[in-house]
């Protein structure tokens, strides 16, 4: 099974040296910011911004690639799917219709149209970096830690954390369950009917369900042994503590995300309208 | 036990999470339309609501859908998340309701038809009516095709509860000792 997931990158750059605290909340702002507007100067803005801080923190883009061209391909798509269901939609939106060239009855190319199209497709672009480099500059286990001094309760953080550990050992019970059952001839490529696939399907998952339920017993019991959950608080052994360069990197994020959020609802809609 | 969730149950979002992850990752059948596929992962979700009760099942939706999409996609794609939650949580507190109680091996017919009543209306609000609308709310995507996206979500993952989530209630019922199984002499 060579499907690759992206996990954490060591590196030393300064957005690895913040603490995990801070790129969460900044994470949480950012997308935020970029879920509600859909005022191109401000995707624009914030694109340049997240492009200089994944250049900042040294990942190599080859690294994400995979997952790069994964979103690319998802972004195609969904593209095309909003054209084909709502090829008006930006002359709805703008109020305007500067055709470009006809297809076929409602099918014309219209500029609003590819702007709003292009509007969303940079809403994305404005996410996956800061996204990414959440994930890949967070060591998991300090991701726990940071959730719960953001204000989550430290029980479910400590789920959170757990997850993510398990998360290989889960994926080997997978592989292990899954390569028992195809060596006897269990098929679940795409050369076997569709609902023998899904048949085949459930002869994997359930031993794996099984397993993984008796795995919450045994795990349970040893943190019940050491006292889980006993006291209000917590410490974590990889809490990263603030400096002064986590304070000014969510000072500055703040701004950054009030100042889209005035522009964008500034003049009483969320898009910013060039044709008017 | 003290206060807040119980230590089981924190565990069993953990891992629920991490399986939810992979069930998602490497158990799903892609269909024609983007971003909707059958995933065997709800049935999983479906069956840890029923078994952990609906904050378990809620937890689970939400932390392994956003880790879900976090580590495939590099983004999250917050407004299906946030039906994932809904789903386990809803699922999970209509079994209590109906009083299902999986862990006395009971499982019968009448169980089926409640749990499938369940899941139906719960799956059918969240993915064809609430996700959709969430969508345009947040992300200002064409109606039309957010709801046809939302109903094919809807219609697979009915179909995939009802058929794979079933059965495995069943077969797990079948692994719990019935709390009927004595009978006196």
């Amino acid at each position: 099974m060579a499907v690759e997931m992206l996990s954490y990158i060591e590196k030393n750059s300064p957005v690895h040296r913040l603490s995990g605290a801070t790129k969460l909340i900044v994470f949480l702002l950012w997308s935020s910011a970029a879920m509600l507007t859909y005022d191109t100067r401000v995707l624009l803005f914030l694109f340049v911004i997240s492009i200089t801080i994944f250049w900042l923190s040294k990942v190599a883009l080859r690294d994400v690639a995979f997952v790069l061209i994964f979103i690319l391909i998802f972004l195609l798509l969904n593209n095309i799917a909003i054209y084909l269901f709502s090829p008006q939609e930006g002359v709805s939106i703008y109020g305007t219709s500067h055709v470009l060239f006809e297809i076929a009855g409602r099918y014309n190319v219209t500029l609003e149209q590819l702007f709003y199209q292009f509007n969303i497709t940079l809403k994305y672009f404005v996410v996956i970096p800061a996204a990414l480099l959440f994930i890949v500059t967070t060591h998991p286990s300090e991701f726990a830690a940071s959730l719960n001094r953001i204000g989550v309760s430290y029980k479910i953080a400590y789920a959170v954390s757990l997850a993510l550990r398990y998360i290989p050992d889960i994926q080997r019970d997978f592989r292990t369950i899954s390569q028992a059952q195809q060596a006897r001839g269990i098929d679940l490529s795409r050369n076997e009917k569709f609902f023998t696939r899904i048949k085949n399907a459930i002869s994997i998952i359930l031993p794996l369900i099984l397993s993984s339920l008796d795995r919450i017993e045994v795990i349970s019991n040893a943190m019940e042994l050491r006292g889980f959950g006993k006291k209000k608080k917590r410490t974590w052994y990889s809490a990263k503590p603030f400096r002064r360069s986590d304070y000014i990197t969510i000072f500055v994020s703040v701004i950054i995300f009030i100042l889209s959020v005035i522009i964008t609802f500034y003049d009483g809609s969320r898009f910013y309208n060039p044709f008017l | 036990m003290n206060r807040g969730l119980a230590i089981r149950t924190v565990v069993a979002i953990g891992i629920g999470a991490a399986v939810y992850v992979i069930l998602g990752r490497f158990a799903a059948i892609p269909t024609p339309v983007p971003n909707t596929s059958i995933h065997t992962t709800f049935a999983f979700l479906a069956l840890m609501s029923v078994i952990f009760g609906p904050l378990a099942g809620g937890l689970i939706g939400l932390i392994g859908h956003a880790l879900l999409d976090a580590i495939s996609y590099g983004s999250i794609w917050w407004s299906w998340v946030v039906i994932s939650g809904f789903v386990g949580l809803f699922i999970g507190y209509g079994a209590k309701k109906f009083n299902i109680d999986i862990e006395s091996g009971v499982f019968g017919k009448k169980e089926i038809i409640s749990f499938n009543l369940i899941q139906i209306v719960v799956q059918l609000v969240g993915w064809g009516l609430l996700a959709p609308t969430l969508d345009i709310l947040i992300y200002v995507e064409p109606n039309l095709k957010v709801f046809v996206q939302g109903i094919t979500a809807a219609a697979s993952n009915i179909v995939t509860v009802g058929v794979i989530g079933t059965l495995l209630l069943v077969a797990y019922a079948k692994t719990r000792s019935q709390s009927d199984s004595l009978t006196k002499e």
